[in-house]
């Protein structure tokens, strides 16, 4: 490694002296310094955009916070004021972070008729106010898939459809969160950021997830999104009704996914796509109570799941009524 | 117990007192060497140093404006770091194929290069490491992954494995390179039972990292491009063409800008082993692209993406050409009788079978597991500047490591340092 042949023959390159000699100010040794000294000042320089960045989006209680089911009830509480802080500072609005749990007895089921889905994509719509997604991205947690009839292909799938709807030719399929009873992106999150919960819902710590982005490569269905950059949503169209698990405004750099609008069904009330629906095409309710209108569509209709092959067992439903 | 100044090579017996002087001596040493060389030595550093800076800026801008600033979206959620990640954990594993021909077979030529392997590990999984961390969304989050410290989802999710498999694989080949650079600095024979152990584990471990890396994909039920069988015994193979391949030319740099001997035997050897595993990795593209196309339906529809494109999107086509190209030339290359009369030839060989597997493995695995999405949709992918800017940054530094590894070993274990005064 290197050409000075009456050195020490160590390949140091030495002039054969040894280093006793060598005063620690020598010229060779003040070179040495001198250019580590730039090397590293240029690797600070070159990391300086992280200090903006630690400055501005991070914070010490952040960057201690516990995961979301290691905290005793006054960590909570200080996190979601926390929070609600953080919202006030980066968005100017005013909002509620309240921290919903599960209810006992109950567990979330959805069922989606697709004879009278008419695409019209108010669903995905209503879920990208409500849970207060990016608006530069448009983003939701549902898609619309128009389908051939005669194929349940998704291959023949087209979820960027524009023309007037419903199309004569068509039906329409649209696709969100499944929550899985074997949901394959919980198994793989390598921090526990993602698990399911008593009622069914799979939901993600924003305040944990490291952004590796497994769970996405995991899901079969499309239904989990990453924070490419800090969330943009004008301060008055932010939906103050927030929660900790659900539709609070993300960090940049995790994922997030269809909650069921927990934040409302656990209080009793409908997610928003349901609402949003004109044609009653969606049912949801509680599986484990018999009278409820969603056991009615699973006991009386012809219903299927999406890719059942793959052993996830769906909690969202398909049925046709005719 | 031997007083401290009996420094003798028969002496294995040292207290504490001597290990503490004489650990700092050989730190001292190692620093000396690493930081003087020739005009050529500095100026491939200074060039190194500076593709690193590029990175580092381009990832320290990535985590401030949110890795919109990549090419990757909801649908290729994984790009060119994954990739390079995946090949690496390969290179990684390659070096293996020179510690089983010195330990297990007693190959002499071989024994006394194997550490060029070995600190080859070291440096591919440093590397392994930083393309998961620039791969994250939230770095600063780091410690969550930790075991203990953080929430370690071990054993259901294949990342924890992967995490110990990889910072294990280092520790064992930190420890065995450097117990072995320590004794030879004392100039003491090493004791067997200090490392023997430990390479034999770090052989088994060498084939965990990359059947671990290989289970991350092939598990995933809704990738039907990756749900294969076929995956993990795929990556071995390909590693241990590109492992030796890379070693191969690093082996001949060696001998032409230092003085130690690089036995023919080595070389000899490598390239016999390249010989059988790149048909192997041949036979296996075969098998997997006749069962793809021959089925078709869902299944294949990745493979005709990546091999023909689908409906006017075929950005991987090119890529996917070209290295079957260069693994074919290098096959033949590599079968002639008389390849080792011809080093160019040799060399080209190695560069082609390096080259091929990097697309093989990288963009051509990673790319058409997302594609087309679960949904079946259909968006392609193209690394952004910043992409490629990081992952030059993160090969300049593994480079940079590399050869500060072996500017400290070589002459450390060719005995060459051992006139200097200690």
């Amino acid at each position: 490694m290197n050409d000075s042949s009456q050195g020490c023959g160590s390949g140091c390159g030495c002039k054969g002296g040894g280093d006793r000699d060598d005063s620690l100010f020598s010229r060779r040794n003040l070179l040495k310094g001198g250019a580590m000294t730039l090397g590293a000042a240029a690797f600070a320089k070159a990391l300086s955009p992280l200090a903006h960045w630690t400055r501005e989006e991070t914070s010490v209680e952040e960057f201690l916070q516990k995961h979301y089911r290691e905290l005793t009830k006054i960590d909570l509480e200080l996190v979601l004021k926390r929070l609600e802080k953080e919202a006030r500072e980066n968005y100017g609005a005013e909002v509620t972070i309240s921290d919903h749990r599960p209810q006992k007895g109950v567990k979330f089921g959805y069922a989606l008729n697709l004879s009278i889905c008419i695409g019209c994509r108010r669903c995905a719509e209503a879920c990208h106010h409500e849970n207060n997604h990016d608006r530069a991205t448009s983003n939701s947690y549902i898609r619309v898939l128009e389908m051939s009839k005669g194929s349940m292909d998704m291959e023949k799938g087209n979820v960027h459809y524009d023309h007037p709807v419903p199309h004569p030719d068509k039906f329409y399929m649209p696709v969100q969160c499944q929550q899985c009873d074997n949901p394959p992106c919980v198994d793989v999150c390598p921090v526990e950021a993602t698990w399911k919960e008593e009622d069914g819902i799979v939901v993600v710590d924003y305040n944990w997830c490291i952004g590796c982005r497994y769970c996405e490569a995991a899901c079969p269905y499309h239904a989990r999104r990453f924070n490419w950059k800090k969330p943009v949503v004008p301060k008055d169209e932010i939906n103050p009704n927030q929660s900790y698990l659900s539709n609070r405004i993300r960090p940049q750099g995790v994922m997030e996914k269809c909650t069921f609008c927990l934040h409302r069904t656990r209080e009793g009330r409908m997610p928003a796509c349901l609402e949003a629906c004109p044609t009653g095409a969606r049912v949801f309710g509680n599986l484990l109570d018999p009278d409820s209108e969603i056991r009615k569509v699973i006991d009386t209709k012809r219903v299927f799941v999406l890719k059942e092959e793959l052993g996830t067992r769906p909690s969202f439903f398909y049925f046709f009524d005719e | 117990m031997t007083p401290p100044d009996a420094e003798t090579p028969d002496a294995p017996h040292h207290d504490a007192r001597f290990h503490a002087t004489s650990y700092l001596r050989f730190l001292r040493l190692a620093f000396r060497l690493a930081t003087e060389g020739s005009w050529l030595f500095y100026a491939w550093m200074f060039v190194l140093t500076c593709i690193a800076l590029v990175g580092t800026h381009a990832w320290a801008v990535q985590v401030r404006d949110g890795m919109a600033v990549t090419a990757m979206t909801d649908h290729v959620s994984w790009g060119l770091y994954i990739a390079n990640f995946t090949f690496i954990v390969g290179l990684a594993a390659g070096g293996v194929m020179m510690v089983i021909p010195a330990y297990i077979y007693h190959d002499r030529d071989m024994h006394d290069t194997v550490i060029v392997g070995e600190l080859l590990a070291i440096a591919s999984i440093v590397m392994c490491l930083l393309f998961v961390v620039v791969d994250l969304g939230r770095p600063d989050r780091f410690w969550h992954i930790m075991p203990f410290v953080g929430k370690f989802n071990w054993p259901i999710s294949m990342l924890t494995w992967d995490v110990i498999v990889l910072n294990g694989y280092l520790l064992l080949n930190l420890h065995i390179c450097g117990y072995l650079l320590y004794k030879r600095f004392l100039g003491e024979a090493p004791d067997k039972r200090w490392y023997v152990p430990f390479v034999f584990l770090s052989i088994a471990w060498a084939i965990s990292i990359h059947t671990v890396t290989a289970f991350l994909y092939c598990g995933l039920g809704g990738r039907p491009f990756w749900n294969t069988a076929l995956l993990a015994p795929r990556f071995l193979t390909s590693a241990f063409v590109a492992g030796p391949a890379f070693i191969v030319v690093v082996l001949q740099i060696i001998r032409r800008l230092t003085r130690i001997k690089v036995g023919e035997g080595s070389i000899r050897t490598l390239v016999g082993i390249m010989r059988i595993t790149i048909l192997i990795n041949l036979v296996m593209l075969v098998s997997e692209i006749f069962t793809s196309f021959y089925t078709g339906g869902a299944h294949g529809v990745s493979a005709k993406y990546l091999f023909f494109g689908h409906h006017g999107h075929g950005a991987l086509v090119p890529w996917m050409w070209t290295s079957v190209a260069f693994s074919v030339i290098a096959a033949v290359l590599l079968l002639r009788p008389k390849v080792h009369e011809h080093l160019w030839t040799l060399d080209i060989a190695c560069v082609l079978a390096f080259a091929g597997i990097w697309i093989e493995k990288g963009m051509g695995l990673i790319i058409p597991g997302f594609i087309p999405s679960t949904l079946h949709e259909w968006v392609e992918y193209l690394p952004s500047a910043t992409e490629w800017k990081i992952t030059a940054g993160i090969w300049a530094g593994g480079l940079l490591i590399y050869t500060l590894l072996l500017k400290v070993a070589i002459p450390v274990f060719s005995g060459e340092a051992k006139r200097l005064p200690h």
